[in-house]
């Protein structure tokens, strides 16, 4: 049992940071706008399909593909915020869930009528395919991958909101957005960004979960629940919040599988209950 | 005080309309002998609609795990129909008992959160319920369900494939339901509930008891989900996990925004509305069903704030 500990740990953080590249970006429109967007999943779907489609049908190579699924996603996402999203951000919470759950199912349903229902998969390059073998014991390649790119996004996303000029922006429109506006900020335009940003991370995402999730139409209903676990246990808008939230998640999600496989998910929903119940902001939240 | 019982009573004053409606949901029996199944699905979704309404159009309450209680009840008296007994009535009765305590539990958890805690504590209990009925096979029959049971008649009416019986039972229970929520809605206490729905933090300072009362209605309204659970139970001889899924819980709040939440009626036409929809098109291509509710919903959040009455009573306005 304690052998295949290390193998555990090391697949759940990997794991883990999957769900962090799914949920940052949700984290990051949630927690700054206040927009209860439950169609995130929808925009990690399609960079996913992006990936698919371009990887299958055109013959582009796997890491290639990544940035376009970041860019697709977040072009999505602009015309969606201009039109619909922005007219609710006064609204209640009801009502941007109501939005957001039929943006879901339209999702759900086109997505269904282009690709059909069926599990799609994608190719790989040869050196993410194997496992790296390092003091005895070994490693698979993808998921080494994962961790790295998680952790540079991490550190990219701080960088970007913490000391540039536009993560400045942002911060000065969501604390007092009438001040911002007085001091010429363009609120407007900020907002969009960040939304194009949240959307773009989570097709980024979307494309990288195909190797070790799949991908199917559901995706955007069957992965919401654990992005939205992420960013509540997390904290809103904190991104620190969110990593440690999306490692623990990870971390026990493997842990249970293993070891506890009669429980299936009961476990990941019983700790997300008991953790909000505790902290109702989250883990890092502030507000 | 006269004046406040004048305001009461003007506003319990049953309507015209009222009236011609419930008459008319009598229609089916001669009109469409054929669909009274699905009538009575109808009738159930209905009850279910209008416990949510007692949370989300009064009090003010988002729940994306209302499914949770539904299921409750439908497990409740599915369980005593197999192991027990199989006379409705008293099923129906300890089936709203039991989700009627869990909902007084889980009250006193939920009325704490607002905003996205709320709402991911509602899908978290339903989620764990779900899979707790999951894993609990023995006891609910996990994923294939809870079969092997047949409730044959209530008070002497043959439950047959017609539907007769179990349509004439779904849309007494919802009557009787609805007399119960509609007497609830106005009185002090349901007025007391708006005032909530409107300023949550001015109904403590002027000294109204917020939390006791949201607990109250929560309460109130796991019991009627509860009852819509053990009358779908009873009219299909079956309880399938999907009864507590997180699907059913979102489909009964499209069902009532649609309709128009806080209306008390919001939830039963949106349901026939839904249901009929569902039944006319899921021969055609079920897969893409869900399309146009996505669709409609949107329509729906952007177009029409109060949902179909909204929008009626505004027209009604107008033309006068």
């Amino acid at each position: 049992m304690l052998s295949s500990l290390g193998g555990v740990l090391f697949d759940g953080f990997a794991y883990g940071m999957l769900l962090f590249l799914l949920s940052v970006g949700l984290s990051v429109t949630l927690g700054m706008m206040n927009f209860v967007n439950l169609a995130h999943c929808s925009f990690a779907m399609v960079g996913g399909y992006a990936t698919v489609t371009l990887v299958g049908k055109f013959g582009w190579p796997f890491l290639a593909t990544l940035p376009m699924a970041f860019i697709l996603a977040a072009l999505l996402s602009i015309p969606l915020e201009r039109i619909l999203y922005r007219r609710l951000y006064r609204a209640s919470d009801l009502d941007q869930c109501l939005l957001t759950i039929g943006i879901v199912f339209i999702s759900v349903a086109a997505f269904a009528w282009f690709y059909t229902t069926e599990q799609q998969s994608t190719q790989v390059p040869a050196w993410l395919q194997g496992s790296v073998k390092i003091g005895g014991m070994s490693f698979a390649a993808y998921r080494i991958f994962l961790i790295v790119l998680g952790l540079a996004v991490t550190a990219l996303l701080i960088f970007l909101l913490e000391r540039t000029r536009f993560g400045a922006t942002v911060r000065a429109a969501v604390d007092n957005q009438r001040m911002a506006r007085g001091l010429g900020i363009d609120v407007d335009r900020a907002f969009m960004f960040t939304f194009a940003l949240g959307g773009g991370l989570a097709g980024l995402g979307g494309a990288l979960a195909i190797q070790v999730v799949g991908l199917d139409p559901t995706f955007a209903l069957s992965y919401l629940v654990y992005v939205l676990i992420v960013v509540a246990v997390g904290g809103l808008g904190s991104i620190g919040g969110s990593f440690a939230a999306a490692t623990v998640l990870g971390i026990s999600d493997m842990a249970g599988k293993y070891y506890f496989p009669w429980l299936g998910a009961f476990l990941i929903y019983l700790v997300m209950v008991a953790l909000l119940m505790w902290r109702p902001v989250g883990l890092f939240g502030k507000r | 005080m006269a004046s406040a019982n004048q305001y009461f009573e003007q506003q319990t004053r049953w309507r015209p309309l009222e009236i011609a409606f419930w008459l008319a949901t009598l229609l089916p029996f001669v009109a469409a002998p054929n669909y009274l199944s699905l009538a009575s699905q109808v009738a159930i979704t209905a009850l279910f609609a209008l416990s949510l309404d007692l949370l989300v159009g009064y009090a003010g309450l988002v729940s994306l795990g209302h499914a949770a209680f539904f299921g409750a009840g439908a497990y409740t008296a599915g369980l005593i129909a197999k192991h027990y007994w199989t006379e409705p009535l008293t099923g129906l009765l300890i089936a709203s008992i039991f989700s009627g305590i869990l909902g007084y539990a889980l009250s006193h958890i939920i009325v704490r959160f607002r905003h996205l805690a709320l709402i991911m504590l509602t899908l978290g209990f339903g989620l764990l319920l779900h899979e707790a009925a999951n894993s609990a096979s023995p006891l609910t029959g996990g994923a294939d369900g809870l079969q092997g049971f047949r409730v044959p008649s209530v008070l002497g009416f043959k439950f047959d494939m017609f539907g007769r019986a179990a349509y004439a039972y779904s849309l007494a229970v919802l009557f009787v339901c609805f007399l119960v929520a509609r007497r609830i809605i106005h009185s002090p206490f349901g007025l007391a509930l708006r005032g909530i729905r409107e300023n949550a933090v001015r109904m403590p300072a002027i000294g109204a008891a917020s939390q006791a009362h949201l607990r109250k209605a929560y309460t109130l309204a796991a019991v009627m989900a509860g009852i819509a659970g053990a009358l779908l139970t009873h009219t299909t001889s079956t309880v399938s996990l999907d009864v507590l899924s997180f699907g059913r819980s979102a489909d009964v709040l499209v069902i009532l925004i649609l309709g128009g939440a806080g209306r008390l009626y919001g939830g039963i036409i949106g349901a026939i509305i839904y249901m009929v929809a569902r039944d006319q098109f899921s021969g055609v291509n079920p897969q893409y069903w869900y399309f146009w509710i996505g669709l409609l919903l949107v329509a729906v959040v952007m177009f029409l704030p109060n949902g179909i009455l909204g929008g009626f009573s505004r027209f009604l306005k107008r033309i006068n």
